[in-house]
């Protein structure tokens, strides 16, 4: 399949008092139109900071993004503006992202207004857009003149969906959309974030530390420790197979439906290293039961492994474990 | 409720000495306001005059309703002058941050250092005593204020998601600090807004008193006082009763400003 997204060696360090905080370093990837690549790694890895570095809503410090072979980073403000109609997101916290002195149709109407989609004068075109696009995320019409903190988060969250989903992006990028919500929820939204998917042939960076979740909706899944790239494989190939020892560790951690089986949780201990000014080498050698002098000798290189299967680590990649 | 209710009742009498004046060419004003009666001056409270006579002769009542739209509406043109102008500038120190921050931030500090009074007084000194260059000395000195405002309302809203959320659907700055920014920091600077007008009045009535202001015979309160400061051991009305029509205005915005900012403020309701 062709691909659309393609990330060289991104980016991201905020200056911080003590230094630059290296919150994205040196990530990969590249994703196929349709398909769905997960994001996952603890809170603080940088998952987020990613998703916006591409999008441009935080400028990348260095690397490359390609969205259709168009050099994203090189874009002036004018065809950045129009390349927002293909590249969209939803947010986390669907309180928070919303404007509360915006109603429901006009938060939906705001991106056909500003990418002059819509002429402003044409109420009824508008109108029935909004309405379209409503019904199209689950929205019942009768919600349409309503306050966003009269709706619940579900709801809410699906004024999110259909606000990016307002311009017919070809792309969308999915910060942790149903990490606010309730269990129960979650679910409706993911099934409903499935249909649109291959409905409007949509293709998702789906940011979440949900292992679950993300197992559910990915078919590629990128696992991030702060700010490097450790692991990018198929769905199926990470979880039957993980490789590198972070990933064996955090898949450990999902917890199993089941009071009968034993636990075998590898549990982590030492240091986290400060993403402040990083030192040389494995970031997560501190804490990873193989490590050797080497491995904070020299900077990691994403090798692959198998086919499809890539990993930063340098024992894996010598063949010692 | 009380304050909002004397607020209305002030425009109400505001505007009606408007229509009445219109209505008239003005003649109504000059023999009523304007006038003199020596044979009545300093005459104590009366039926025919309910708040008695000033130095001239003059009909207290009439001049005290005459004095309301100049307090009034010059209070409400200076404060909303310098809303808009410290409104923009704190919105764009707050938005923008870093130098811009700096530089505006610097120089409302300047402006803020320079007492209000002295500041608007030096003023009209420099540019003479009219009824415009008293509004602007004191919309200018209520900049720092506005700003300030403005721009610790700005920097609570724009690290919001919905305004990441507006940056990602292609809004450039404009839209963002017009339709997102300032409708959610709205609730502070109307109570600063509402605060500010007394405070302007306040000051309108302080240079009128000093000379600076609205100039006899128009009639105006701060004006009014000074005038009769000189005659307070013969007639206490005449310093009363434009004393007390300026502190029950003040009273009444202050009571009103407490009011809008519990209405405006969700977490302060019930």
């Amino acid at each position: 399949m062709a691909e659309i997204l393609r990330v060289e060696h991104l980016q991201k360090y905020f200056p911080v008092p003590n230094g630059m905080l290296h919150a994205v370093d040196d990530i990969s990837f590249t994703i196929d139109s349709g398909n769905t690549l997960g994001v996952v790694g603890e809170s603080g890895c940088g998952k987020s900071t990613m998703g916006r570095a591409i999008l441009r809503l935080h400028e990348p410090t260095g690397g490359k993004v390609f969205f259709q072979d168009r050099d994203v980073l090189a874009m002036n403000a004018q065809e950045m503006k129009n390349l927002r109609r293909e590249m969209q997101i939803i947010f986390q916290d669907p309180f928070a992202s919303l404007n509360p002195r915006m109603t429901v149709s006009e938060a939906i109407a705001a991106p056909l207004l500003v990418q002059k989609i819509y002429d402003r004068r044409d109420k009824a075109g508008i109108t029935r857009r909004v309405k379209e696009i409503m019904d199209m995320a689950g929205l019942a019409q009768r919600l349409i003149n309503t306050y966003p903190h009269e709706l619940d988060g579900g709801r809410r969250q699906r004024i999110g969906i259909a606000r990016a989903l307002a311009l017919n992006p070809k792309f969308v990028v999915c910060d942790e959309p149903v990490s606010a919500l309730d269990v129960s929820i979650q679910a409706q939204i993911l099934n409903l974030m499935q249909d649109l998917q291959d409905e409007l042939g949509l293709t998702y960076l789906f940011i979440t530390h949900d292992l679950s979740v993300v197992k559910y909706i990915s078919n590629d899944i990128l696992v991030m420790y702060l700010g490097q790239m450790v692991e990018k494989a198929p769905s199926d190939k990470l979880f039957s197979k993980p490789m590198h020892p972070y990933t064996q560790a955090l898949l450990s951690a999902i917890p199993v439906p089941d009071p009968d089986r034993p636990m075998s949780r590898i549990t982590m201990k030492g240091e986290i290293t400060s993403p402040v000014n990083p030192e040389k080498g494995c970031r997560f050698a501190k804490r990873c039961p193989y490590a050797t002098e080497a491995c904070t000798q020299q900077d990691m290189v994403l090798t692959e492994q198998e086919p499809g299967h890539f990993v930063t680590c340098l024992r894996l990649q010598r063949g010692e474990i | 409720m009380i304050g909002l209710a004397f607020f209305l009742f002030l425009i109400a009498i505001a505007i009606t000495t408007l229509v009445i004046d219109l209505a008239t060419g003005n003649e109504f004003y000059r023999n009523n306001v304007i006038n003199q009666d020596l044979f009545g001056r300093l005459q104590g409270p009366s039926k025919e005059h309910l708040f008695g006579q000033d130095e001239f002769g003059r009909d207290m009542l009439l001049r005290m309703i005459w004095a309301v739209r100049y307090s009034l509406f010059m209070g409400s043109a200076a404060v909303i002058i310098g809303m808009v102008c410290g409104g923009v500038l704190g919105a764009m120190s707050g938005y923008y941050g870093k130098t811009v921050d700096a530089v505006i931030m610097r120089a409302m500090d300047i402006l803020l250092a320079i007492p209000s009074m002295l500041l608007a007084t030096a003023i009209v000194a420099a540019l003479g005593t009219s009824l415009f260059n008293v509004l602007l000395a004191i919309a200018i000195s209520y900049i720092p204020s506005f700003a300030r405002t403005v721009r610790a309302a700005v920097l609570t809203v724009k690290d919001q998601e919905f305004i990441e959320a507006a940056r990602a659907i292609g809004c450039h700055d404009g839209e963002i600090i017009f339709k997102y920014i300032i409708p959610n920091a709205m609730a502070p600077i109307i109570v600063q807004a509402t605060m500010g007008l007394a405070g302007a009045i306040l000051s309108i009535a302080g240079l009128s008193f000093l000379g600076l202001g609205i100039q006899p015979p128009t009639p105006e309160w701060g004006a009014m006082l000074s005038n009769a400061r000189q005659y307070i051991r013969d007639a206490w009305h005449v310093t009363v009763i434009p004393g007390l029509g300026i502190m029950l205005t003040i009273l009444a915005l202050n009571l009103m400003g407490d009011g809008l900012r519990d209405a405006l403020d969700p977490r302060l309701k019930d």
